[in-house]
């Protein structure tokens, strides 16, 4: 039913219709309302599951483990600096293959410390070995979390449903949330086939030698490649219950013919699909939305891309040293195209800043510099900064 | 398109006054988006929360950079440099005062209207919350939306006592202002 609901609102209600077992999660901004309005939905008996209060962020991911390992559908969510107090935890859960369901209400990273929304957190934990969903609107992060649990149970492969901070969370707006039926179709109850049970015991998490630690990680990442089959297959599934499309891997749209795209990773893609629309004398262009990061779609993206001279990356996070996260892997994806286009890479939004609307036309503006910019962030404004920092 | 941004202070009640507007415009089948930028979350510290209003979907998610309305829940905001930005030309201002525009602010008296939102609060709900009061006469005054939907908004967020108390208030702050007063503006800006 289409409701007026902020995101975090909308989150909890979804990750109940889902009928998680077991859900542990300790607050912190800007995903505090999401856990606040499931324990309320919990303490109201809306619905019935173990809601583990714990004392830190990687106490919460640890329950979820133990839980999932025992069989159980679980949740958690968290953002920023939680993020990486779970982090050691995230890699065991993805390198055990445990199928558990989390939110990341995207936030920056101290120092300096912020509270406000970019992508560094998630980024920061791209090679845990999760499925990264990135979620352009409220609707989206919905209908993803539903698909995750589907993914996640199919694949054995925790999956990360990305949603900016504050500026989905906290941003009330039309959302459809599903009626439980059509959510209890699309997940039947879950049996894990490595559950621990006592009565047949088994161990994980054992010390792994030389002679199978190589293995083992080539399955896992194996696997997050084949797993790109199963959410374009959870999103087809889910698409024909709830009638609603997002996109599986990735979203194109606008010009087919056009010369210049434009990718990004989460809400900035709304904010660029308006000012495409409001911009037609700028000239044809074509937007993609990344939806998977982890596994990174290489097929889906190249495919993508075809025809393009250029392509501007705009990413809520850098690797300092290093450079655009996205912005690299994708000169690395088209690469092997026989016309790659040239990859301009730009960090946007870091901190919270504002992304207006006319980083559409800055983005463009980009593409006619003499030699693409390796990286830079496009609306940092220099002149603040000593001369010898700039 | 209408663009909204509402001022105030950490516990006045501004995010939730976005929501309420916003969640009247989807109610009436309209596409509505209400966020808030918040800063340091303390009671008393400035903070500003941005409301569009359209009848198609919206997607953007940038900040209100040029509102044809302000609603201003502490006339002492006023004096806050960067309150009053980027209004458009012809746009128009609530402010939660006792006394007169003029007496506020020479420059833009002539698109401001003031309301004893804190006043009226405290008369009908004992507690001095404007952001409802604020709310009825802002739609009083562009009739954007009908002030049953305000009321329906506020019965999805109240029961009981407080909602009889809030209801009363809105019928009563409504009455204060001249209906239709705005409404060039608020057609003009959804044009």
């Amino acid at each position: 039913m289409r409701q007026a609901l902020e995101g975090s609102q909308a989150i909890a209600q979804t990750v109940a219709l889902c009928r998680p077992q077991v859900i542990a999660a300790y607050p912190i901004t800007p995903q505090t309302h999401i856990v606040e309005n499931i324990a309320k939905l919990v303490a109201d008996d809306k619905f019935e599951c173990d809601f583990v209060s714990v004392e830190s962020e990687f106490s919460a991911a640890s329950v979820v483990l133990g839980a999932a390992a025992a069989g159980s559908r679980t949740y958690t969510a968290s953002a920023s600096q939680g993020i990486l107090l779970m982090s050691e935890v995230l890699y065991n859960i993805a390198g055990l293959r445990i199928p558990v369901v989390m939110t990341c209400a995207n936030r920056a990273l101290s120092a300096p410390l912020s509270i406000w929304n970019d992508q560094q957190d998630s980024m920061a934990v791209r090679d845990a070995g999760w499925i990264q969903l990135y979620c352009a609107d409220n609707q989206e992060a919905v209908d993803t979390t539903i698909q995750a649990y589907r993914i996640a149970e199919r694949t054995e492969l925790p999956v990360m449903v990305c949603m900016d901070g504050f500026t989905l969370t906290h941003t009330l707006e039309p959302i459809d949330i599903p009626e439980q039926a059509q959510v209890d179709e699309f997940l039947p109850p879950y049996t894990f086939s490595r559950a621990l049970d006592s009565r047949n015991p088994i161990t994980v998490g054992t010390l792994v030698s030389p002679d199978y630690y190589p293995e083992a990680r080539h399955a896992h990442h194996q696997a997050l490649l084949n797993a790109q089959d199963e959410i374009i297959r959870a999103h087809e599934d889910w698409s024909a219950i709830s009638g609603r499309s997002c996109c599986g891997l990735l979203r194109t749209e606008g010009d087919a013919d056009a010369k210049i795209g434009i990718l990004t990773l989460g809400s900035v893609f709304g904010t660029l699909y308006e000012a495409r629309a409001a911009h037609p004398e700028l000239g044809p262009v074509r937007l993609i939305k990344l939806r998977a990061f982890r596994p990174f779609p290489v097929a889906a993206i190249q495919e993508a891309c075809a025809g393009l001279t250029d392509l501007v990356v705009l990413e809520r996070a850098l690797s300092p040293g290093g450079g655009g996260i996205v912005g690299n892997e994708m000169r690395a994806a088209l690469a092997e195209l026989p016309d790659a286009p040239r990859v301009h890479s730009y960090a946007v939004g870091l901190g919270g800043r504002d992304v207006p609307l006319d980083i559409y036309a800055r983005a463009l503006a980009a593409v006619d510099a003499p030699t693409p910019e390796r990286f830079a962030v496009l609306d940092a404004e220099l002149e603040k900064l000593p001369a010898a920092d700039r | 398109m209408i663009e909204v941004r509402i001022h105030g202070r950490g516990g006045q009640g501004n995010v939730v006054a976005a929501y309420l507007l916003a969640t009247a415009a989807i109610d009436e089948g309209q596409f509505g988006q209400a966020f808030p930028a918040f800063g340091a979350e303390r009671r008393g510290a400035p903070v500003v929360a941005f409301v569009r209003v359209a009848d198609r979907a919206l997607h953007r998610r940038d900040q209100v950079q040029h509102p044809a309305f302000l609603i201003i829940q502490d006339q002492a905001l006023l004096h806050v440099p960067g309150v009053t930005d980027g209004l458009l030309p012809d746009g128009k201002i609530l402010v939660n005062a006792s006394v007169p525009a003029a007496s506020l602010n020479g420059g833009l008296a002539a698109n401001m209207i003031t309301v004893p939102a804190t006043a009226m609060a405290k008369e009908f709900l004992g507690r001095p919350v404007p952001n409802t009061a604020l709310l009825a006469a802002f739609l009083a005054l562009t009739e954007l939306l009908p002030i049953e939907a305000l009321l329906k908004a506020l019965r999805e967020r109240f029961k009981g006592d407080i909602l009889e108390r809030n209801t009363r208030l809105v019928y009563h702050a409504a009455d204060q202002v001249t209906k239709g007063l705005w409404r060039e503006v608020s057609h003009a800006a959804s044009a």
